[in-house]
């Protein structure tokens, strides 16, 4: 075992970040309301600062820090990493949309907590270390869709806060359970000789469902997954693109963790792999018919953690599983940020038909959510292709062929509603309703934009086909 | 050079979205570059040399993602290289005919040169997963071809398209997948699997996968019962998008069925063959008589492709019905059966191209398809009047042209190992009926309420009608060179199926 002092630096990333937070609150406190920008650039550095420590940490190999609890590996650095740019992204949509906002310096706080929390919730090995990251990655997430302007933001963060204590009380008692069978709050003594595999199934059962259920919550995935899409309706578009994204990358991974540490037996795969296929079922269908952009996104990004989590489902029966995973992670947060970006630079265009014309008016933004929206059903060469293709791959390998076939077919389902945006963009603006001239269009001038969101899409989507051109290297980056 | 050829439309694509390219500029950069891939390919042709059983000519590999045995991996083959340089031609057709675009013309150009690149990369794949990139990005190419330059209810006829298309390549990718798990050596190389083929004596496993396959190439070529999102996409997109997709895009579901399905999957494709021999005469006499039915000219076209792929799957599926003695005479039969498949998708390309680029003339002058509005055309227009009736005589399969080549063969090589083959020869007869009744209606008889101002083709015009139908008699008159090119091919692939 190490000192403390070198597991404090192993986790050097996270301490940044809950680091950064703080003096950012303090800060925040003593800055005139209009000139918090500097909170936003101290948070900035803040996060550049920790990504550095990530690379770094990338640099050492796999180690664990304070007594098992936490793990330092390739997963680990790749989650960082993500998140660290998510983050940063996050802070660059937020200039545009919550500057000069009664609560911008706590909404920064809030992001970087958040942020903090996933990191913990992901790399964690130890069922407590896993509900206390639980917490840490929700409070914020509560409190950022409640201070959202929005009409909705209230419903929808007493719905999120329902829902997450509910969560968060069934993992602490799957938690509890768990580690009454194995004798052991530790990943290592769910696996022990002595532990889960002489305990009853049922029991052991029991309390991985209710675990699952609270990371599913976080996850945004079925059957915990009805408050994401009032929750990205209801709140800042910066907040929809962080709870979409940042909570999801660490409980996804967390899912592939748990799964990793039980005993071998055939049943946990196939009730995560069930899990993913009915969330990226119920996801599609929800979003076939949404009017709203937003809600549309929402919906989808429920879909999304369905692939994700067929990923993990694959983790202990294929060793190409979780480089699969991971990169699917990455790709899939560029490449529903960016969406969120197109969607931030236009504050204004709300339901699908606000977007009539875009590709005419607006070709380099729409050209980006095109990237974006094929990237999201799989369309090569986009990372998500390639994450999606090896999902399928390891799925298949994993023996759960029918899990690959349902990823396929849902993939064609989602085409459906992605491309109804697109194509929404690429109609012309004069075959919207009768009487019904669209106030956007014909007031171009007046309308608020964000060019610097437009900006962040073109690079996300660029990202996006650069991050599935270069696949192979990526790959043998992350194992 | 391969790669360079590959990616010079994409490349001259890129460059055009620069915003500063006049509308000018940018159509003449079409038509540059295309002639460029016309003159490189020919110059591959010049120095091609039979690589011999499981190997390429200008063969390139690049590793992508080794972690599942994936990487750039292109080349060309008695099958490829034929389709290749019809692909350049019939782009090189289109770009003469977009001259005029007056839409978007330097989108429309930079999409199309895009899509050039998709189409050649799938002739040119020898690994499976870039085979599955470059088809998916033609639908999407297409889709947005469809959406963006076409006519009536286009955003509908597209959704229609990408959907069925795209649950098609998603088919062929659980397929791919499937092949994948089985191999041994766990790759996806095109190569590799051909040489040693997993799944073999694997009995459902087997069946299952290449029935993913099939049914992925089946929507894209397309065959009863998957042919129904053609029409509408035929009949609202523009008419060089309609050339591209008839005359390129089809052909990669059968190019798949030569490429993929047979020498990969022997034992299924076995199994598979009387399901193919059906579906093909069924696609045969299905799209003939629907065409017979159409008064509208986009549409009938739209059908005759579906009978001139039927005869592509026939054949296909006539050469995988191995005798149980296999002796020398059924590999004769098998190898013809697979030449002719090969040869008639050449030479739909050629003639389908220029039909729809004849039907895109008769929309740019009146914005209707209706044949009934249009007559006595002969007197009016006498030079379409004559390219439209070579380019039916040649889809109808008259000796001379390209078409009687192929479907001779096909016919030669099914009926020999299927003798219920023969049933399909109805299909020749009733293609007969349509062409010649289209070409009545329109060309002959009393002037139709629209035939006045229907102006003679211009050089635009008839120049890539004329040349792509020069060609069509070209083949039909000497074949052997092509011939040459496919027969060595299909006579491996023959005897790979035999395995």
């Amino acid at each position: 075992m190490s000192s403390m002092g070198t597991d404090v630096l192993m986790l050097l990333p996270e301490a940044l970040l809950l680091l950064t937070a703080i003096c950012c609150l303090l800060l925040g406190s003593w800055t005139p309301r209009l000139e918090q920008q500097r909170v936003r650039a101290l948070a900035a550095v803040g996060v550049g600062a920790s990504l550095v420590a990530s690379i770094v940490g990338l640099t050492e190999g796999e180690r664990s820090a304070f007594s098992g609890t936490v793990a330092v590996d390739d997963a680990t650095g790749v989650l960082r990493l993500v998140v660290g740019l998510a983050l940063l992204v996050l802070l660059l949509l937020a200039g545009d949309e919550i500057a000069e906002q009664a609560r911008e310096s706590e909404i920064y706080v809030l992001l970087l907590l958040g942020g903090a929390g996933a990191l913990v919730v992901g790399e964690t090995t130890d069922l407590a270390v896993l509900v206390v990251g639980f917490l840490l990655a929700s409070i914020p997430l509560y409190a950022l869709i409640g201070l959202s302007t929005g009409e909705k933001a209230p419903e929808a963060a007493l719905k999120t806060y329902l829902l997450g204590a509910l969560a968060g009380i069934l993992l602490m008692l799957g938690a509890a359970v768990l580690s009454a069978l194995a004798g052991g709050t530790s990943y290592d003594a769910l696996g022990d000789a002595d532990g889960l595999i002489t305990a009853p199934v049922v029991a052991v059962a029991a309390g991985v469902v209710l675990v699952l259920t609270g990371l599913l919550f976080k996850a945004g995935a079925v059957p915990a997954h009805l408050w994401v899409p009032d929750a990205v309706e209801g709140s800042w578009t910066t907040t929809g693109a962080f709870l979409t994204t940042v909570p999801k990358l660490g409980a996804v991974l967390a899912i592939a963790r748990l799964l990793e540490a039980l005993p071998p037996d055939r049943l946990w795969p196939v009730l995560v792999g069930a899990l993913a296929a009915s969330g990226m079922t119920i996801g599609n269908l929800g979003a076939l018919n949404q009017a709203h952009v937003g809600r549309l996104l929402g919906w989808s990004t429920i879909s999304q953690v369905g692939y994700l989590m067929a990923a993990a489902a694959a983790v202990p029966g294929s060793a190409q599983a979780r480089p699969a995973l991971l990169l699917f992670l990455a790709g899939y947060a560029v490449t529903n940020l960016g969406c969120f970006a197109v969607l931030a630079s236009e504050p204004e265009r709300r339901s699908l038909d606000d977007w009539r014309g875009m590709g005419r008016t607006r070709p380099g933004l729409t050209t980006s959510l095109g990237v974006g929206l094929l990237g999201l059903v799989g369309t090569p060469p986009t990372a998500v292709f390639v994450a999606k293709l090896l999902t399928i791959v390891v799925t298949w390998e994993a023996g759960l062929p029918w899990l690959a076939v349902l990823v396929a077919a849902n993939t064609v389902l989602s085409l459906t509603y992605y491309l109804r945006w697109l194509a929404s963009c690429l109609s012309n603006p004069t075959r919207g309703a009768p009487g019904q001239a669209d106030p956007g269009a014909s007031h171009p001038s007046q309308e608020t934009r964000h060019p610097r969101a437009a900006q962040v899409a073109v690079a996300c989507a660029v990202a996006a086909v650069v991050l599935g051109l270069l696949a192979g290297p990526a790959l043998a980056l992350a194992s | 050079m391969l790669s360079a050829l590959l990616f010079l439309p994409l490349l001259a694509a890129v460059l055009l979205l620069v915003p500063a390219v006049s509308d000018r500029v940018a159509r003449l950069a079409f038509v540059a570059v295309a002639l460029v891939e016309v003159v490189g390919v020919a110059v591959l042709w010049w120095r091609y040399d039979d690589p011999g059983t499981g190997r390429l000519a200008f063969e390139e590999q690049v590793s992508w993602i080794p972690g599942i045995g994936s990487s750039y991996h292109v080349g060309l083959d008695g099958f490829s290289l034929p389709l290749v340089a019809m692909t350049t031609v019939v782009f090189l057709a289109c770009a003469v005919f977009a001259l005029a675009e007056a839409r978007r013309p330097r989108l429309q150009a930079a999409l199309f040169l895009a899509l050039e690149t998709t189409c050649l990369g799938v002739f040119a794949s020898a690994d499976l997963i870039v085979f599955f990139v470059f088809f998916d990005l033609s639908i999407v190419g297409m889709y947005l071809s469809i959406n963006g330059w076409g006519h009536g209810d286009r955003a509908r006829s597209a959704l229609q398209f990408f959907l069925y298309t795209f649950l098609g390549s998603l088919a062929l990718l659980v397929g791919f997948v499937g092949l994948y798990v089985a191999s041994e050596s766990h790759t996806f190389d095109m190569v590799t699997l051909a040489a040693d083929p997993p799944l073999q004596g694997d009995g459902a496993v087997g069946v299952l996968v290449l029935g993913a396959v099939l049914l992925g190439l089946a929507v894209k070529t397309p065959t009863v019962p998957f042919h129904t999102w053609l029409p509408p996409a035929h009949t609202d997109a523009p008419a060089i998008g309609s050339a591209v997709l008839a005359g390129v895009m089809l052909k990669l579901g059968t190019y798949g069925l030569v490429r993929i399905a047979m020498p990969m999957f022997p034992d299924a494709l076995r199994a598979w063959a009387p399901v193919l021999v059906a579906v093909g005469i069924a696609s045969v006499l299905w799209g003939a008589l629907v065409a017979l039915a159409q008064t509208d000219l986009k549409r009938m076209i739209a059908y005759t492709s579906v009978n001139h792929m039927g005869y592509v799957v026939l054949a296909v599926g006539a050469a995988g019905v191995v005798g149980s003695d296999g002796g020398t005479d059924d590999a004769e039969l098998r190898r013809t059966a697979i030449t002719g498949a090969v040869t008639q998708m050449v030479s739909h390309g050629l003639l389908t191209t220029a039909l729809f680029l004849l039907a895109g003339v008769v929309w740019s002058r009146h914005r209707d398809y209706a044949m009934d509005q249009y007559g006595g055309l002969a007197s009016h227009a006498p030079r379409f009047a004559a390219l439209l009736v070579v380019a039916a005589l040649g889809s109808l399969g008259l000796p001379g042209l390209s078409g009687f080549v192929a479907e001779l063969q096909i016919f030669a090589g099914s009926i020999g190992t299927v003798p219920v083959s023969a049933v399909a020869l109805i299909g020749i007869l009733l293609m007969t009926a349509v062409l010649l009744r289209a070409v009545q209606r329109l060309i002959t008889g009393p002037s139709g309420p629209l035939s006045e101002e229907f102006t003679d083709v211009r050089p635009r015009e008839w120049v890539p009608v004329g040349g792509l139908l020069a060609l069509a008699i070209g083949v039909g008159i000497f074949p052997r060179p092509l011939l040459d090119l496919i027969e060595p091919a299909a006579a491996t692939v023959a005897s790979l199926v035999a395995r």
